[in-house]
């Protein structure tokens, strides 16, 4: 398999002014190769929407490259690179409510990509967004209706019509199935199984629920406070994590199983997650972390690759 | 109706057939349709459901939180230590809110007031409640929020909320509903804004609160993972009613309705010798501005028959706590699905 997208360094902060900055996503390296899936989780703050985002191009990269089929991108975009790049690459958002314009009907959203980018015939778009509704399990005369008359799940699937109708390589999914019921989060997840078998699609999938993530993916990447710290086959790192800090989050995530629940102990760490402005130097998770070392406050660990498995963890317990 | 309820002990709160319908520009929604259950002393209680489903109107009823008009409990009744409380706001010369029920909420940000400080709203009900002066009750505040291990108490009663993070607040709201010693805490969704390690926290929090004041807990929810985790007892509610109800492994290893069933086979497991397909519910929750006239899942469910179209179904009882209300448990169903656990033949 050949790398599709390949992130370098990446590092995106944000100036909040008064000599402040927002440490938000720092030397980030993450290789995606094609028709791969790539979960990436943390916890809220650790900069994985940032990072989707950055790769996108909807923030502008502080410094690294991201290169997508060995072509480096623009550092900032401008318009004509949104129109170049966005059949290649879209997003699908987290919040279905807020990411739908409620003054457009379902057919202008959906189509206005088309239209944008290629020139087609109305008649032309009507007919694609018609069956683009169709594919992902709504009906073509929903098109005439506005946001507000669907439900969450179905919204989602809008925005899914709507990333999808360009027919993109490489898709970001922010947290495409978080503000679903469970019930609605399967229809979803099997939705994007679906089309990524008929159209060899690329995924960054995006979430915080960790059994999805390990159901759904290739890959796991995991991130805290801007920073990767470990990277692995999805299976494997959620049975055997390696970073200190993921087995915390998976001992973390409670099973739907009573009898499992009730047998192993309860793995609860204290303390938060630091603050991205003043971020701590050494390992960032040093603070928290029950193995934590002399040499972790001072020095911070790299992501580097394991020696006898198919990993990569940015800890001191491993160099 | 039936309601479960332990042999020989008097339950703590006792729920009889409640239902509530609300008002709405649309017509009438009749968002809880007919509830019983009972809470034990020092159990939790898990309600589980999708939204929509009435979970949380259900509890609200009971604290007199629903705003009426337009909201309206149609019938039913709901009895602490055995009195009443629907429509009361004192038993016994007690108020019951804040006092004897403690109540936490999803979201800690817009439930706590912005412009006092964390000390004084805890505080607030120890004055009210309790007669306490400013004084004692802010020192007990500040014990409060120790109990609820916030580290530096002192320092932090004097804090305001926007000076907090989304766990301490949560612990915050917890110090606060546990302040008057209630009998019971609800907690409607305590940790579905939280990341998971500090949902961890605070599940462990209430765990301990538990251990230690011997309070009962209805736990609100649509985690599976977190009720598997929390609760003694389990309720399952699909547009308005409770379709199953058992202990937390009756419910999980021998679910007996559809939906429950239907619920565990949407999530993903983690067993890594089991690769199955995520199997999802099609469809979504009926109309409650007109709800079936038979089963509430009939339209979703992928055993209905045709009676399930046109009556509801009665409670079958599968243990002496557990009852499923599906048709597919009458004597005479013809189907029996494997995958459904039915009572055993005498």
């Amino acid at each position: 398999m050949s790398d599709l997208l390949e992130v370098i360094e990446l590092t995106k902060f944000f100036d909040m002014g008064r000599n402040q900055r927002v440490h938000a996503v720092e030397n980030v390296s993450l290789t995606i190769a094609e028709k791969e899936i790539v979960g990436l989780v943390g916890e809220s703050g650790s900069g994985k929407s940032t990072l989707g985002k950055t790769v996108l191009g909807l923030h502008d990269k502080t410094s690294g490259q991201v290169k997508f089929r060995g072509e480096v991108l623009p550092q900032k975009y401008q318009a004509k690179d949104f129109r170049r790049f966005a059949t290649n690459m879209q997003m699908i958002f987290q919040d279905p409510y807020s990411s739908l314009n409620p003054r457009m009907t379902i057919g202008e959203i959906v189509g206005e990509g088309l239209k944008l980018h290629q020139n087609h015939d109305p008649s032309i778009v009507r007919d694609k967004v018609a069956v683009w509704l169709e594919k992902v399990g709504l009906h073509a005369d929903h098109m005439s209706r506005y946001p507000h008359e669907f439900s969450g799940g179905q919204r989602q699937r809008i925005g899914i019509a709507r990333a999808m109708i360009l027919e993109p390589e490489f898709v970001v999914c922010d947290e495409p199935i978080s503000a679903l019921d469970v019930s609605v989060q399967a229809q979803v997840i099997n939705l994007l199984g679906e089309l990524k078998e008929s159209m060899g699609l690329t995924l960054l999938f995006i979430a915080h629920d960790l059994s999805m993530v390990r159901y759904v993916s290739d890959r796991m990447a995991v991130m805290y406070l801007g920073s990767l710290v470990e990277v692995g086959k999805a299976d494997e790192v959620y049975f055997d994590p390696k970073h200190p800090y993921t087995e915390v989050l998976i001992g973390s995530n409670p099973e739907p199983d009573p009898e499992l629940e009730r047998s192993r102990p309860s793995t609860a760490i204290q303390g938060e997650i630091p603050s991205p402005v003043n971020v701590p130097a050494g390992c960032r998770f040093a603070n928290r972390c029950p193995k934590v070392m002399d040499v972790c406050k001072n020095i911070t660990p790299q992501l580097i690759p394991l020696k006898d498995i198919e990993r990569q963890v940015a800890c001191h317990l491993y160099t | 109706m039936s309601s479960v309820t332990a042999n020989n002990s008097v339950s703590l709160l006792e729920v009889e057939d409640l239902a509530v319908e609300f008002d709405t520009y649309g017509g009438i929604v009749q968002a809880v349709r007919g509830v019983s259950f009972s809470v034990e002393e020092g159990k939790t209680l898990a309600i589980v459901g999708e939204s929509g489903c009435g979970k949380s109107v259900t509890v609200q009823s009971m604290m007199g939180l629903i705003p009426m008009p337009p909201g309206r409990i149609t019938s039913g009744s709901a009895k602490l230590k055995g009195h009443e409380i629907l429509g009361r706001t004192v038993v016994n010369g007690k108020e019951i809110r804040g006092s004897e029920i403690g109540m936490i909420f999803q979201d800690p940000m817009t439930s706590l007031n912005p412009t006092m400080t964390i000390g004084d709203q805890i505080a607030e009900p120890l004055q009210v409640h309790r007669g306490y002066s400013y004084k004692k009750a802010f020192n007990e505040a500040i014990r409060l929020l120790e109990m609820s291990k916030i580290p530096e108490a002192a320092k932090r009663a004097r804090q305001y909320p926007f000076e907090f993070s989304g766990g301490m607040l949560q612990r915050a709201m917890i110090a606060m509903a546990i302040a008057c010693k209630p009998s019971i805490l609800i907690a409607d969704e305590p940790t579905t804004a939280l990341d998971v390690t500090i949902q961890a926290q605070i599940l462990d929090l209430l765990q301990d609160l538990q251990k230690e004041t011997g309070m009962a807990v209805i736990l609100i929810t649509h985690d599976l993972g977190v009720v598997a985790r929390m609760a003694d007892e389990v309720a399952v509610m699909y547009a308005g009613k409770i379709v199953e109800h058992g202990m937390v492994d009756d419910v999980f290893y021998r679910s007996a309705h559809p939906y429950t069933l239907g619920l565990k086979e949407a999530m993903p497991t983690n067993d890594p010798s089991l690769q199955h397909e995520l199997k999802p519910i099609e469809g979504s929750p009926p109309d409650l501005f007109s709800p079936p006239q038979g089963c509430g899942y009939c339209a979703r469910c992928p055993y209905a028959m045709q009676i399930c179209n046109k009556r509801q179904p009665d409670d079958t009882f599968l243990a002496e706590h557990h009852f499923s209300r599906c048709w597919l448990h009458h004597v005479s169903s013809p189907n029996k699905p494997d995958q459904l656990y039915f009572k055993e033949e005498a």
